[in-house]
């Protein structure tokens, strides 16, 4: 085991993987960053330092910088998918998928199923979401919402570096397109890495991060942690939640949360996106549907309200759910007798 | 240079193949019996077999929703894709794609596409993945003046100058995107090879409804492209759209003798006749004797559709994901 970085994490494992599969390549503006410029290649190296070095070791076919051109790059990824290599692709900011959303849900997403089967699509597409920045409207999103609901793509939130490493080698080597949204406010959390460099995570697959018989959180990225300092401090009650970090949003892990709902018979998902049609509006019908007789209490989701990221730093840390949010919403579940 | 007879022969069957192709399919739709949206590509037909009678199976193309023909001219087989338009589980897509996402990957075809504008892109990565095997195959991106006005067909462009991308931009101006003349809405000179040449590509020009004058084209843009380093490259062929938009359209939009005159001065497969018979390289007999196979393969074709399996209710599931 290593101690490196989120950032690091997802570095490393675009090296290794590199170096194992000449078929990977990665694109994005500003990859190499300097290309044009006085300062030269690798004056940048990403702007979240993801891609630091990449140019220098592999070159110029296998790390393609590019214009911003977020529908043209992530058409490009598609295009390389299809034509035997294995892309992956850095949209700077996950709210860019404004832009190049066609080539995403249209295209990379329903190749294999317009085209009867008898293609695959291997494509990875890497973006930044969040909040907490201070970033405003257009740069601290969470999309998450919008991409689980596409048939297609397979969608994953890694909370901690241990998962980056062994959920982005999965998606580096699946045969389907795989959106990999990397948290802001985590690049430079440190954790402990593994070394092998065949380590993968299977997707589909939850995280316990903390266990306990009273209530079930649900959540992953940023808020996780929130939702393990709610339990840690509920613990210190003789209060016991299972924390259930999803890793991925599709395939999600259903069974690993109704197991838990089973024996807790309380709910709360803690999501950062929007509540309407969230991830949390999403599991708390699931478990209504499947779970119905083992509820005590309403599931209930703890979002920001149905509004556009604010920009004042009061106005970010109002809308952001919290920790005093989430105990809240966990003491409320817990009140129902 | 000179094509073989044996060239000529299959040139002619090809754009044969797709102009019954599509005959057929304007009168089999009228009766109801096939789904969906479908948009013929008759009288383009010089284009798509010009562009590919050069192509290995290692060149890619991407299509659009008009993209019978270049899925025809790329070797997609016949009968597969007749299935598919009639909605078949023996289709090439299972009757999962239709007319609008006819694809091959391993003929090197892409996709046909849905979404206008939504090629070029992809083709930009085909292109980019050839430049990297450094064999000297290329990617076809075709668009249609409609296209031409699509953001995406810009980035695209700029992106495989930038990237030098082994891609070459084919637009076909058939002078109607949808229902709406060219004249009007393509603003810059009302010209589409300038565009390219604005983003630094070199261009050339032809007349697309003169198998010859593509094939000769197309042979110098190959040339260029395919040498190493080069980068990509566009072509606009001036050329005509048989039909409406889209089967049904009423194509109000039509000048009066519009049909009867392209038709009859601008049909590609009439000019060929003629060129090859008046230079004795073909006589009407070999052609003749082409019609006639063409129209037995294209009944079978279809015979063979309405006696195809349907898709089961369960095939829906399928495909989705290799993995889930």
């Amino acid at each position: 085991m290593a101690r490196m970085m989120y950032r690091e994490a997802i570095l490393s494992t675009i090296v290794e993987e590199m170096e194992r599969d000449s078929n990977v390549v990665v694109l994005g503006e500003d990859l190499v960053g300097g290309m044009g410029t006085a300062g030269g290649p690798e004056a940048i190296g990403g702007i979240w330092s993801t891609s630091v070095g990449l140019y220098g070791q592999f070159g110029a076919d296998r790390v393609i910088d590019t214009p911003i051109s977020e529908s043209a790059i992530m058409g490009a990824a598609a295009g390389l998918a299809l034509t035997g290599k294995r892309p992956v692709a850095e949209l700077m900011f996950a709210d860019f998928i404004g832009v190049s959303l066609d080539q995403i849900w249209n295209q990379l997403a329903k190749f294999r199923y317009m085209f009867g089967g008898k293609t695959k699509c291997p494509a990875v597409i890497r973006m930044a979401y969040g909040a907490g920045y201070n970033a405003a409207a257009q740069h601290s999103q969470a999309v998450h919402q919008i991409l689980t609901g596409m048939p297609g793509l397979k969608v994953v939130m890694p909370t901690t570096p241990g998962d980056v490493k062994g959920l982005l080698r999965t998606a580096i080597r699946d045969d389907d397109p795989v959106i990999f949204l990397e948290h802001k406010a985590l690049y430079g959390v440190k954790g402990e890495v593994s070394d092998d460099k065949d380590f993968m995570i299977p997707f589909g697959h939850a995280r316990l991060s903390r266990a306990g018989q009273d209530v079930t959180i649900v959540s992953t990225g940023l808020l996780l942690g929130f939702c393990e300092a709610v339990a840690d401090k509920l613990a210190a009650e003789g209060i016991g939640c299972d924390v259930i970090d999803l890793r991925t949003t599709s395939p999600m892990d259903e069974e690993a949360i109704l197991d838990s709902v089973e024996v807790t018979g309380r709910l709360v998902v803690v999501d950062e996106a929007t509540p309407r049609c969230s991830l949390a509006s999403d599991i708390c019908a699931m478990v209504s549907e499947k779970a119905f007789a083992s509820l005590k209490a309403p599931p209930l989701g703890v979002n920001p309200p149905h509004t556009p990221v604010p920009f004042a730093r009061e106005l970010e840390t109002a809308y952001l759910p919290s920790i005093p949010k989430i105990e809240a919403a966990v003491r409320k579940v817990l009140s129902y007798r | 240079m000179q094509l073989s007879r044996e060239a000529l022969l299959r040139a002619y069957r090809q754009m044969k193949l797709i102009r019954e192709f599509e005959e057929r399919l304007h009168i089999d739709i009228q009766t109801g019996e096939i789904a969906g949206f479908t948009h013929l590509y008759c009288g383009q037909e010089a284009v798509a077999v010009g562009v590919c009678e050069h192509l290995s199976i290692e060149d890619k193309i991407v299509s659009t929703h008009r993209g019978h023909g270049h899925c025809l001219a790329k070797g997609c087989d016949v009968d597969g894709m007749m299935a598919e338009i009639w909605g078949s589980r023996e289709g090439l897509c299972k009757g999962k794609g239709g007319s609008m996402h006819i694809a091959d990957v391993d003929k090197g075809m892409l996709g046909a596409n849905g979404i206008v504008g939504a090629g070029a892109p992809i083709a930009v990565g085909a292109g980019i993945s050839c430049k990297i095997d450094g064999k000297g195959h290329v990617a076809i991106a075709f668009s249609g003046d409609g296209a031409c006005n699509q953001g995406t067909t810009f980035e695209a462009m700029n992106m495989a100058v930038v990237t030098k991308a082994a891609c070459i931009f084919v637009f076909e101006n058939n002078h109607y995107s949808e229902h709406t003349g060219f004249e009007y809405a393509v603003g810059t000179s009302k010209d589409i090879a300038s565009r390219a040449e604005a983003f630094g590509m070199k261009v050339w020009r032809g007349d697309g409804t003169d198998f010859f004058s593509v094939y000769e084209t197309m042979r110098e843009v190959l040339d260029y492209v395919r040498v190493p380093g080069n980068g990509p490259a566009a072509v606009e062929f001036d050329t005509e759209r048989f039909f409406g938009h889209f089967e049904g359209d009423p194509q109000r939009y039509r000048g009066p003798g519009e049909l009867d005159r392209i038709r009859e001065m601008r049909d590609c497969l009439k000019k060929f006749r003629a060129s090859v018979t008046e230079a004795n390289l073909l006589t009407d007999a070999d052609i003749d004797a082409v019609d006639a196979d063409i129209m037995a393969t294209i009944e079978n074709a279809v015979t063979k559709a309405k006696a195809a399996d349907r898709p089961r209710p369960e095939d829906v599931l399928e495909d989705v994901y290799i993995s889930y």
